[in-house]
């Protein structure tokens, strides 16, 4: 089985609200200063997913990443999970992309790779939430799809896959190569080994840029956006929590009852 | 684009009913059509689907594609595109909306693609901008940390759309419109999935996204125990019980029941929050609820910023004390 997982270097999502801002000159949103960002958490549950089958059949796990100034041990996290090969599409024109262009150049480097069995990603990245780079690679590349994975098997040649669904999920099974995003009922990733550590740290990491896959630059990064953005913003919250108190917590406990039935909450 | 005229809705069909999020959108959809002085379009697509054109109709649309296939009977991905895409070239409309659901998010990106344009997910607000007559398409970005509005010059312009982020109209059935049936034309050796199982995990009692009370917990409720106190309390209150992510992936309830980004939007008249935080992530699956009552041990909780009412302390000691004090007002 040859797998390839694409994962994104995000801000890290845990961090607390309050250390989210925007600067409203550039329209961007201002760099978290001491929260080192990561790898987005439904990307490191697509990589667990690949591992699992590399577990059950064995083969190859080939993680890409694409952006700038990636942070390598950040985007070594993979490798030190047990995946075997890291490839960055790693240049300025590739950034600050939309879901097309990015899953562009993402498409023509997994052709460049050649022979896979099944493309992993996660259902969306936690910091622009676009969700849709998966079909985006699986139209590109003709493949069927299948979004939304909390179980991925592989039987007879197929893969089989439990898709979540608002009130369960579906069973539904592809031919390959496939194109499976994962979401996080797959269950937590696995943790980084010593031995994975040490290997990922010795391990040469393959970067490509936009003349290396025979990337059109009108069609990566800023160049190919077919969306725009207009405008960020942060939603005001209005803030008027009335604090119910009593003497004790189930004084106040009691107040609250009191107070929804009097405002006819209750 | 200057050919393409008219807003399409993509309605869907689930349990034998017009879909509550296919009369939003076509509630929404009228407003943008009466803006840009152009028609309103359905499009229907699935399996014994025809009869439901005169509902979609009396929700305001003006058309109404049908296709009907017994090809279409389940969602699949390969053979909706293909749908979509005949459709879409045969209307030509200048927008196209479906519902963030989960036949939508996984149906618009490809279809969007296949026809050569963009679409923006789990869009919160829609607008005509009036200079440039674009779609202004407002989306929570940063797991709802903030907000982001995209526009796109490729046709047609298309955009997923929350549940509930939109009203539907009152019906009028003395509405009239056109029926135009197109044949589906699917290759069924080209639709490369096959469904072989649907798993309804049913949760017992009242529907989340119905419930007028909605009784959820966090992390801190601190195992599958905790919910069970939630639990009566809701049934007392004729709710649901709901969660945040982190109670779901620790396998102390179902994962059907998580709200927030990537689980349910709710919006009940009340919402009782339990020892969670008010992620932002959450959030976006709750902020749409009227009232929202948050019990915390931190003062500083994000939640308390979305609350109309607050206790600060443990549950342990507030969720029974309150529980017991409901009971007695409410007489039972």
């Amino acid at each position: 089985m040859n797998i390839i997982v694409c994962v994104k270097q995000v801000p890290d999502p845990e961090a607390p609200p309050a250390s989210f801002k925007i600067d409203s000159t550039t329209n961007k949103v201002a760099p978290q200063t001491n929260i080192p960002p990561v790898i987005s958490p439904f990307d490191e549950q697509a990589v667990e997913a690949a591992l699992r089958i590399k577990d059950a059949k064995g083969g190859k796990v080939t993680i890409i990443s694409l952006g700038a100034n990636l942070l390598r041990d950040v985007v070594k996290k993979p490798l030190s999970m047990g995946a075997d090969e890291l490839v960055l599409l790693e240049d300025p024109a590739f950034v600050d992309g939309d879901s097309w262009s990015t899953a562009y150049a993402l498409a023509i480097a997994i052709k460049k790779i050649g022979q896979f069995d099944l493309i992993f990603c996660g259902r969306q990245a936690a910091d622009w939430d676009s969700g849709q780079v998966g079909s985006c690679i699986a139209e590109i590349l003709g493949l069927p799809q299948i979004t939304v994975a909390k179980k991925v098997e592989v039987v007879d040649n197929k893969v089989k896959v439990e898709k979540v669904t608002a009130d369960g999920y579906e069973v539904i099974e592809a031919t390959m190569p496939a194109l499976i995003t994962v979401s996080n009922e797959l269950g937590a990733a696995r943790y980084a080994t010593i031995k994975g550590i040490m290997a990922a740290k010795r391990k040469e990491l393959i970067i490509w840029k936009p003349a290396d896959i025979g990337a059109d630059t009108a069609k990566i990064g800023v160049a190919g956006r077919r969306t725009k953005m207009h405008k960020l913003f942060q939603p005001v919250r209005e803030g008027k929590c009335e604090i119910v108190t009593g003497e004790n917590e189930e004084d106040a406990a009691a107040n609250l009852a009191k107070k929804l039935m009097e405002v006819k909450l209750l | 684009m200057a050919d393409n005229k008219g807003v399409m809705i993509f309605t869907e069909v689930v349990e034998g009913k017009l879909a509550p999020i296919a009369k939003e959108l076509l509630g929404c959809g009228r407003k943008l059509a009466d803006e840009l002085k152009e028609e309103l379009s359905a499009l229907l697509v699935g399996s014994g689907v025809a009869s439901f054109a005169a509902e979609a109709i009396a929700f305001g649309a003006d058309k109404v594609y049908v296709v009907d296939d017994a090809l279409l009977k389940d969602y699949r991905t390969d053979a909706y595109v293909a749908v979509v895409e005949k459709v879409a070239k045969q209307a030509n409309p200048r927008i196209l909306l479906l519902g963030q659901t989960t036949i939508g998010r996984d149906l618009a990106p490809r279809a969007a693609f296949r026809l050569g344009t963009a679409v923006t997910l789990d869009c919160v607000a829609l607008e005509i901008d009036t200079s440039s007559k674009l779609l202004l398409q407002t989306k929570p970005v940063y797991g709802g940390n903030a907000q982001a509005i995209f526009t796109m010059e490729t046709s047609p312009q298309m955009a997923t759309v929350r549940a509930k982020a939109m009203s539907a109209l009152v019906p009028d059935n003395a509405r009239k419109g056109e029926v135009v049936t197109v044949a589906a034309g699917l290759d069924a050796a080209a639709i490369k999935t096959n469904l072989l199982q649907k798993v309804v995990q049913e949760v017992e009692g009242v529907k989340l996204e119905d419930a007028p009370v909605i009784v959820s917990g966090g992390r801190g409720i601190g195992g599958a125990d905790g919910f069970k106190q939630l639990e009566e309390l809701a049934k007392l209150l004729k709710g649901a019980v709901g969660a945040s992510r982190p109670p779901c992936d620790n396998g102390w309830v179902s994962d059907t029941i998580q709200i927030g980004l990537t689980g349910k939007i709710v919006s009940p008249d009340v919402y009782i929050a339990v020892a969670l935080s008010g992620s932002s992530q959450h959030l976006a699956g709750c902020s749409g609820s009227k009232n929202i009552i948050a019990i915390n041990r931190d003062p500083e909780a994000n939640i308390f910023k979305e609350a109309r009412f607050g206790v600060v302390g443990d549950w342990k000691k507030i969720i029974p004390a309150f529980h017991a004090k409901a009971k007695e007002l409410l007489g039972k």
